[in-house]
């Protein structure tokens, strides 16, 4: 299947069964990559808000196991061992069983009832079906106590399954809860009201065994212990070889050379627009979108993190960002990570979020893991995890992998590049004080706040040019948090009009996309204003060095923001104009200057 | 006495948040109650002063947008809701809302036209901030010309006629239009994107000839704040005032 199709059939998932459960998907990109051609990766993922008070959950003996929601079946037996296997020629055809059907409405049924019921405290826990089924959220529930489940209770989808498939199916829409019995004839009605199923599989023990019963007989009898801590450990070899270092050969280009390559870099599949994605995804709906995807008075600006308002009567709010950097995980693991985990943070910074009020999560996908050179990748990936996250402040609350993203082809087995999601998700204060990516007004400043490395491995220039291999950038641990708490000062302080991070394409392409939301405004760029060691134009314009923002000063805020930066590397580069054109020079020398249209088309919006 | 606004509730409705809190904003009391309840005692009606039903996808829009919960209001409250008008009642929906109470027959109520909703021009879900030109119709609500920005967010928000040229002829003739998309300086046009589905005649939104019944495809319960405008109050989208003051239109009558 051409990965068109298959990215078609993906967005149409998120959009079918997100715009129905009423959650707005507000956070997202597309890495294309050839890496990825037979064994394709979609990240999703969900953030909620909850009473402090039901944070805590805890499985009471003799609380009820009860089920709620869709039905048990075939669908999804051995999930995830299929999601952990390395794919084939005959995946399509034998593991289709192992592909969970969706069916959001049944969800949002359930959703509901949750709610209500959380709200009146009836349940002590839950847990969903996930990966496992049953088998995963009751063994979980009941680790610290033991649980008795009578698996005929299940309500089925068809019969005919037997105990072990009921045990083990993950058919979707299906939530676990513990209930104390003076609750279970208020939870019921709630189910009633709300049209869900529900059944009482068993109950929580105190004796730590998990004992099944099938029809009353005993199938199973395990001590919990066992169950969670029998796994023995594995040694594994891990090995690494760190490519030799190498400066980036940026080629000398002229003035036609360098716009030339600043609208391919824009039309890259990394930096090209993904609007007409979100526009398919209701990332309005709840009414809380205070910082959207795609900003500006056309909508055609691409945010960096998104800010969402979840009581409308409170100012606060919380941003959200992502990163990941899989070209430049592909050449340095670590250096990749990093720069993953730091994009994240630039981008819930970027967007007016409280870098010391900060969370993030890691999502791993790898090759397999029992060959050396993968698992000598991972190892230097959660090392740069470890270091960032000390550095940074910011705790990892949550995460997720999924190892043996292999494929074969003959008798070659190829792993896909190393690959690191991280998602941040800071505190706004004040949500009036959020920010976004659009040029304000003409006459304010640019300041290009941090250094720029002419390190290029894993930029999209870099693959442009073909310029294969090359140092990738690193971040400065000490210098980053320092950077993003001034900019947090600075625009609580009213200093910043506007902001963006410089991620995919560098420079040249965070200055067209700040004008991308607005028909009137341009921006004059200085690259012989930028720091950097190189004095190579398309290393300034084009090198993706982590840390970096470009952010837009009212003149009468300049020398305030001079003060806050001032034992910080910033440079004033440049202008917004009234010009609806982004002209970018060398001192005196003109080298390139497009209008919005141009710019915008390049980028593959129609104007 | 505060207005009193019954809002519906049902498997798949997902607006709900925002259009309670537009309705509180507003000043009024939201109460709200499953269509299961209301089905067993549809006289809780006459406790209310306006019956809205919120976006969402109502059964999944299985069978078409609306068209489950559609029958399920025509048929089990369809004589409460015509007294509950002739009191003096307004029935509102946005999104999902509008696509049930059109399919419910609520709107336009014209005798012998076919009215429906389908899939956008696109063929896919929308979702985009649009410009909704206030039509002479719903002059007791907004300033005809006024312009009402709100977030577009639906699939199947074309509206579609039976005898389109008759047929619009006589919604324009009878006042039953009330919202037509624009584009930025108000000019109406049915062109995308500034329309965001292809409906005849660039309706946006329908009213009943009692300007009672009232609703609309998109959705300005989304547009309560500068902060929820695309360029956060920088001027091309309004000044973020204008969904609140559709809702205090809305409930004038009930204002005491």
């Amino acid at each position: 299947m051409h990965p068109d199709r298959i990215l078609d059939g993906v967005i149409a998932g998120v959009r079918d069964y997100g715009n129905r459960m009423g959650i707005p998907t507000v956070c997202g990109t597309v890495i294309r990559h050839p890496g990825y051609t037979a064994n394709p990766l979609v990240f999703a993922g969900c953030i909620g808000e909850i009473p402090r008070d039901c944070v805590d959950k805890e499985t009471m003996p003799g609380d009820h196991i009860v089920a709620i929601g869709g039905r048990t079946g075939r669908d999804g037996i051995h999930g995830a061992t299929f999601s952990s296997e390395a794919l084939h020629e005959e995946s399509e055809t034998l593991d289709a069983a192992s592909v969970q059907i969706g069916d959001p409405i049944t969800e949002k049924k359930v959703l509901d009832v949750m709610m209500i019921a959380r709200d009146q405290r009836l349940y002590s826990a839950t847990t969903d079906c996930g990966a496992g089924g049953f088998s995963s959220a009751v063994g979980e529930m009941g680790e610290e106590c033991g649980a008795d489940v009578e698996l005929a209770a299940a309500p089925l989808k068809y019969p005919g399954l037997s105990y072990w498939e009921i045990w083990i199916s993950e058919a979707q829409e299906r939530m676990v809860f513990s209930i104390p019995p003076k609750h279970l004839d208020a939870f019921q009605a709630i189910c009633d009201e709300h049209e869900v199923e529900c059944c009482v599989l068993g109950k929580f023990t105190d004796d730590h065994m998990l004992r099944l019963t099938w029809h009353g007989e005993e199938v199973a009898n395990m001590p919990m212990e066992f169950l969670h801590g029998g796994v023995p450990q594995p040694l594994r070899e891990a090995t690494w070889v760190r490519p030799d270092a190498l400066e980036t050969p940026w080629p000398q280009l002229d003035g036609d050379a360098i716009g030339d390559l600043l609208l391919k870099v824009l039309g890259h599949p990394q930096v090209a627009t993904k609007e007409w994605v979100v526009r398919q995804y209701d990332h309005e709906v709840q009414g809380g979108t205070v910082v959207k995807p795609y900003q500006g008075e056309t909508g055609h600006a691409p945010g960096d993190g998104t800010v969402i308002q979840p009581t409308p009567a409170r100012p606060e709010g919380v941003a959200l960002g992502c990163g990941i950097a899989p070209r430049p995980s592909e050449l340095d693991p670590y250096a990749g990570t990093a720069c993953a985990i730091d994009e994240a943070m630039r981008n819930v910074v970027a967007a007016g979020g409280n870098p010391d009020r900060c969370a993030i999560l890691d999502n791993f996908c790898w090759g397999d893991c029992r060959k050396p050179d993968r698992f000598g990748s991972l190892v230097l990936a959660a090392e740069a995890c470890l270091d960032v996250a000390l550095a940074y402040g910011t705790p990892f609350v949550s995460g997720k992998d999924s190892l043996n993203n292999e494929y074969r082809v003959g008798d070659e087995e190829k792993a896909i590049p190393p690959t690191l999601l991280c998602t941040a998700m800071a505190v706004v204060k004040d949500c009036a004080k959020a920010m976004d990516v659009p040029a304000r007004r003409a006459g304010n400043r640019l300041a290009l706040i941090g250094n720029t490395t002419p390190d290029g491995g894993g930029s999209v220039a870099s693959d442009l040019l073909g310029l294969t291999h090359s140092n990738v950038p690193h971040p400065d641990l000490e210098q980053a948090p320092m950077i993003f708490r001034s900019i947090y000062a600075a625009r609580n302080a009213g200093e910043l009009a506007a902001c963006h991070d410089l991620s995919e394409g560098g420079l040249g392409v965070a200055a067209a996309e700040m004008l991308f939301g607005t028909t009137s405004l341009g921006i004059d760029l200085d690259l012989a204003a930028v720091s950097c060691t190189s004095t190579n134009h398309a290393a300034r314009l084009f090198s993706e060095g982590p840390t970096r923002f470009l952010v837009e000063v009212p003149n009468d805020q300049a020398t305030a923001f001079e003060k806050r930066f001032a034992h910080l590397p910033f440079q004033w580069v440049g202008s917004v104009t009234d010009s609806a054109s982004l002209l970018i020079r060398s001192g005196d020398l003109p080298l390139a200057s497009f209008n919005i249209p141009t710019l915008l088309q390049a980028n593959g919006t129609s104007v | 006495m505060k207005p009193r606004v019954l809002q519906l509730f049902a498997a798949g409705v997902n607006c709900d948040r925002e259009l309670r809190f537009a309705f509180e904003s507003a000043g009024a009391t939201v109460t709200e109650m499953h269509i299961r309840a209301l089905m067993k005692t549809p006289t809780a009606l006459r406790d209310f002063d306006v019956f809205a039903i919120p976006g969402g996808f109502t059964y999944g829009d299985d069978l078409g947008a609306g068209r489950i919960l559609a029958l399920e209001v025509e048929k089990f409250l369809g004589a409460e809701l015509a007294e509950f008008h002739d009191r003096g009642g307004t029935v509102f929906g946005p999104c999902n809302g509008f696509q049930i109470m059109v399919k419910a027959g609520l709107l336009p109520a014209l005798p012998d036209m076919k009215v429906s909703l389908t899939w956008n021009d696109t063929h896919h879900f929308e979702c985009r901030w649009t410009r909704l030109k206030v039509e002479d119709s719903i002059q007791h609500i907004l300033p005809a010309g006024m312009i009402l920005p709100a977030p577009s967010a639906h699939a199947e928000g074309k509206l579609v006629l039976g005898n389109p040229e008759a047929d619009l002829a006589r919604l324009e003739a009878e006042g039953c239009i009330a919202f037509r998309y624009c584009d930025a300086s108000g000019q109406s046009t049915d062109a995308f994107p500034d329309c965001p589905n292809g409906s005849i005649g660039a309706i946006a939104g329908l009213v009943s000839k009692s300007g009672r019944i009232l609703g609309l495809m998109p959705h300005p319960e989304r547009n309560l704040s500068r902060l929820h405008l695309p360029d956060r109050g920088a001027g091309a989208w309004g000044d973020g005032t204008e969904g609140l003051q559709f809702f205090r239109g809305l409930l004038d009558r009930y204002l005491g």
